[in-house]
C-alpha cells in the first residue's frame, strides 16, 4: 500500500479539537447577543465536526461514493430542520422570540 | 471460470461474493456510511425538537443550562475526543496488520469512553438529587416557571441518554472484538469491521460535540 500510515497529522487533529472545545467554552462566556452567541457556538462545532469526518473519518481520499453519504447526511439535515423552523418561526407571537 | 481459477480468486479474508479487497473495503463503508445518514436523522429529529423548544422557551433553557457543570462537560468533551483519538490508534494498527496495537488501542477506547460514561453517571445521579429528573419529583426553585425547564430538562436526558447509550453499545462490541484482534482477524487486506466500527465511535463523538455547546454553554454570559 502506497498510503504512509502515521498517526503524526492524527495527534495535530486531536490538538485542534481540544484548543477548538476550550475556544467554544470562552466564547461562551462572552455576550455576543442575540442570535450571535448560537451562530459561534454552532460554527466552532460544525469545525470540529468537520475536522473528525474529514480526518479522523478519512473522508478526505474516500471514494466519490462516500464523500456523496456523508454529504447527503448533512443536506437532508439542513432540508429537515429548515421546513420545521419555516413552520414554527413563521406561526403568530414566534417570531419576537428570534 | 474453472473451479481451480475460482478458488485461487479467494484469498482469505475476502468474501466469496466480492471481486476484489478494494471492491468489498468499499461496499463495506459505504454500507456504514449510509447506515451513519440514518443516525443522523435519528439524532437530527432530537436537535430539531431542542431548537424549536428553545426558540420557544430561551431564558429556561439558558436557567436550565445553568443547572449543568460546565467543568464537568468540558472535561467529558475532552475525554470523548481523546477517545476518538485511540481509535484512530487502533484502526491504523489495523491497516498495518500490527495486531498488538489494534487490541491497545481498543482497550485505551474502552477506558476513556468507561470514563465518560463513569462521569456521566454521577451526573445523572447529582441531578437526580436536585430533583431535576423531568415526571413527578421535578422541583424548580430558579427564576421563573419551571415547566419549560423541566422541556429542556427533558431533552438533556433524552439526547445525552441516546449518546450514552450509543457508547454502551459501542464499548460492547469493542469488547467483543478484543479476542479476534488479538488472535490476528484483522489484517492489512481486509480489516473493514475495526474501520467500521471506527467510523461509528467517530460518529458518536460528533453527536456530542454538538450536545455540549447546545446544552452546557448556553446563557453562560447573560445568566
Amino acid at each position: 500500500m502506497s498510503e504512509h500510515h502515521s498517526l503524526k497529522p492524527y495527534v495535530f487533529v486531536l490538538v485542534g479539537l481540544l484548543i477548538l472545545t476550550w475556544v467554544t467554552y470562552g466564547a461562551a462566556l462572552w455576550d455576543f447577543g442575540h442570535p450571535w452567541s448560537d451562530l459561534v457556538a454552532l460554527l466552532i462545532a460544525m469545525t470540529k465536526a468537520s475536522l473528525v469526518v474529514v480526518f479522523f473519518m478519512h473522508v478526505k481520499g474516500a471514494t466519490p461514493l462516500i464523500k456523496m453519504a456523508a454529504v447527503g447526511g448533512f443536506f437532508w439535515l439542513l432540508i429537515f430542520g429548515a421546513f420545521v423552523l419555516a413552520d414554527v418561526l413563521t406561526r403568530p407571537g414566534m417570531l419576537e422570540f428570534l | 471460470m474453472s473451479d481451480s481459477s475460482a478458488a485461487a480468486a479467494h484469498p482469505p479474508g475476502l468474501a466469496h461474493h466480492f471481486e476484489s479487497y478494494e471492491q468489498q473495503k468499499h461496499s463495506s463503508f459505504l454500507g456504514m456510511w449510509l447506515f451513519l445518514v440514518q443516525e443522523v436523522m435519528f439524532f437530527g429529529g432530537l436537535f430539531v425538537v431542542y431548537v424549536t423548544y428553545r426558540s420557544l422557551y430561551g431564558d429556561a433553557f439558558a436557567a436550565g443550562s445553568r443547572q449543568l457543570d460546565v467543568m464537568i462537560g468540558a472535561v467529558n468533551t475532552t475525554v470523548l475526543l481523546i477517545s476518538s483519538f485511540t481509535m484512530v490508534i487502533a484502526v491504523t494498527a489495523a491497516k498495518k496488520g500490527n495486531r498488538k496495537w489494534i487490541v491497545y488501542g481498543l482497550l485505551l477506547t474502552i477506558l476513556f469512553g468507561g470514563i465518560f460514561l463513569g462521569v456521566k453517571y454521577f451526573e445523572y445521579g447529582a441531578k437526580w438529587q436536585h430533583h431535576l429528573v423531568p415526571g413527578p419529583y421535578f422541583e424548580w426553585h430558579g427564576e421563573g416557571v419551571g415547566r419549560p425547564v423541566e422541556i429542556f430538562f427533558c431533552l438533556y436526558f433524552a439526547m445525552t441518554g441516546m449518546h450514552a447509550l450509543h457508547m454502551v453499545v459501542g464499548i460492547g462490541i469493542m469488547l467483543f472484538m478484543l479476542r479476534p484482534a488479538w488472535r490476528g482477524k484483522w489484517t492489512p487486506q481486509n480489516h473493514n469491521f475495526v474501520e467500521g466500527f471506527g467510523l461509528y465511535w467517530h460518529f458518536v463523538d460528533i453527536v456530542w460535540i454538538f450536545l455540549f455547546p447546545f446544552l452546557y454553554l448556553i446563557g453562560l454570559a447573560t445568566h
